[in-house]
């Protein structure tokens, strides 16, 4: 029992140290988490942990919250998968949620506004610069340059909801891949070369 | 009731959240529009709060979101929709051992999604190119707003230099010029 408690806190602490340093979005978590939990901890093998990462680009979520929630209940079921979770989140939290008072403070300030005049062009190239990154893992073949058009299309001229786009493209990938097996046709499902990255 | 709305709406977002980060930028911004909580420029702002910021941007943007729109409760209840989905998913497939990433219909799935998530992110960057005024008349101003987005993007692209120096620098140069 004592023995559960004391690996909770770990769980916890390992994460909330550090989900405040790592500034980048998820991916730049990635390196802190391997050091914490194998280097330092020693609480898995790097195989086990490679297998953590690929699993939680498969399910919805930020890859960083997700690994960490796998990690945690590894070692410690759902509290330890809580621990990780709550761990992770709790800093963020506290950061965002005081960058946003201070946000609505000076938002009106002239050299403020001028200031996010010049960054919102810059977070539109972010925004490119993602879609480069995910695009050269996604697009290597017809089949899947045909997908990507189409849901820039249909999202500007009919302004479908993107949510609905979403659960068409998992129906779609599957249809189209028994379509294609039933043509004698084989598909790579990913990427060759490279480590498929969805985030 | 604003309480509810929003968890129902990061909920949704949570569970959709494939790919992660600026795929779910899109989702968001039509959410937060369609409910009048903010225009697409002031969720710009957020963008550009939220990558200053540590961690991943949807859980950030959610946070921001949450606080804007019912301060301290919204952001708990936003936070807690959108992480609700992943890992109730998470603890189902750690429960049964089951190797979701290897399986075919998983494969097959996410061969269709991941382009559908680059057309929702390129989508994203020409839904905010328009709104905040790079696209459009033949202007000092357009042009100016043009030549920092295609210095931004040389930069993340060729000189990887890191995203919040690229939000920082780009910053610096606005209150300089604008």
């Amino acid at each position: 029992m004592i023995n559960k408690r004391k690996i909770l806190l770990q769980v916890f602490f390992s994460f909330f140290k550090i989900s405040p340093i790592t500034f980048g979005g998820g991916y730049a978590m990635i390196p802190m988490i391997e050091k914490e939990v194998i280097e330092k901890r020693k609480w898995m093998e790097m195989k086990d942990l490679s297998e953590i990462f690929a699993l939680a680009q498969s399910v919805p979520g930020a890859i960083a919250v997700n690994s960490a929630t796998f990690i945690g209940y590894r070692l410690g079921g759902v509290s330890g998968s809580l621990a990780a979770l709550i761990g992770i989140l709790i800093p963020n939290f506290i950061i965002v949620v005081l960058l946003s008072i201070l946000f609505v403070l000076v938002k009106d300030n002239p050299a403020v506004a001028a200031a996010f005049t010049g960054i919102r062009p810059a977070i539109v190239a972010l925004i490119v610069y993602a879609a480069y990154r995910i695009g050269r893992t996604a697009i290597y073949d017809k089949t899947t340059l045909i997908i990507g058009i189409v849901t820039v299309g249909l999202l500007l001229i009919l302004k479908i909801h993107p949510v609905i786009i979403i659960f068409a493209g998992i129906g779609v990938g599957i249809i189209v891949v028994k379509i294609k097996n039933w043509l004698g046709i084989i598909t790579n499902l990913e990427k060759k070369e490279e480590h498929t990255l969805l985030d | 009731m604003e309480l509810i709305t929003l968890f129902w709406t990061f909920l949704m977002v949570g569970f959709v959240s494939f790919g992660g980060g600026y795929a779910m930028l899109p989702v968001i911004e039509t959410e937060v529009t369609s409910h009048g909580w903010m225009t697409t420029q002031e969720f710009t702002d957020v963008i550009a709060v939220a990558g200053m910021s540590p961690g991943p941007i949807a859980t950030n943007s959610a946070i921001f979101v949450g606080y804007h729109v019912a301060s301290l409760p919204g952001a708990v209840v936003s936070t807690i929709g959108m992480v609700i989905p992943s890992l109730l998913l998470i603890l189902i497939i750690s429960a049964f051992f089951f190797r979701i990433n290897q399986h075919t219909l998983v494969k097959s799935a996410l061969y269709g999604l991941r382009p559908i998530i680059t057309g929702l992110i390129i989508y994203a960057a020409i839904k905010f190119a328009s709104s905040n005024e790079m696209i459009g008349a033949f202007s000092w101003h357009t042009i100016s707003l043009f030549l920092i987005f295609f210095i931004a993007l040389l930069a993340l692209v060729k000189w990887k230099i890191h995203p919040v120096f690229v939000i920082l620098i780009s910053g610096i140069i606005g209150m300089t010029i604008y």
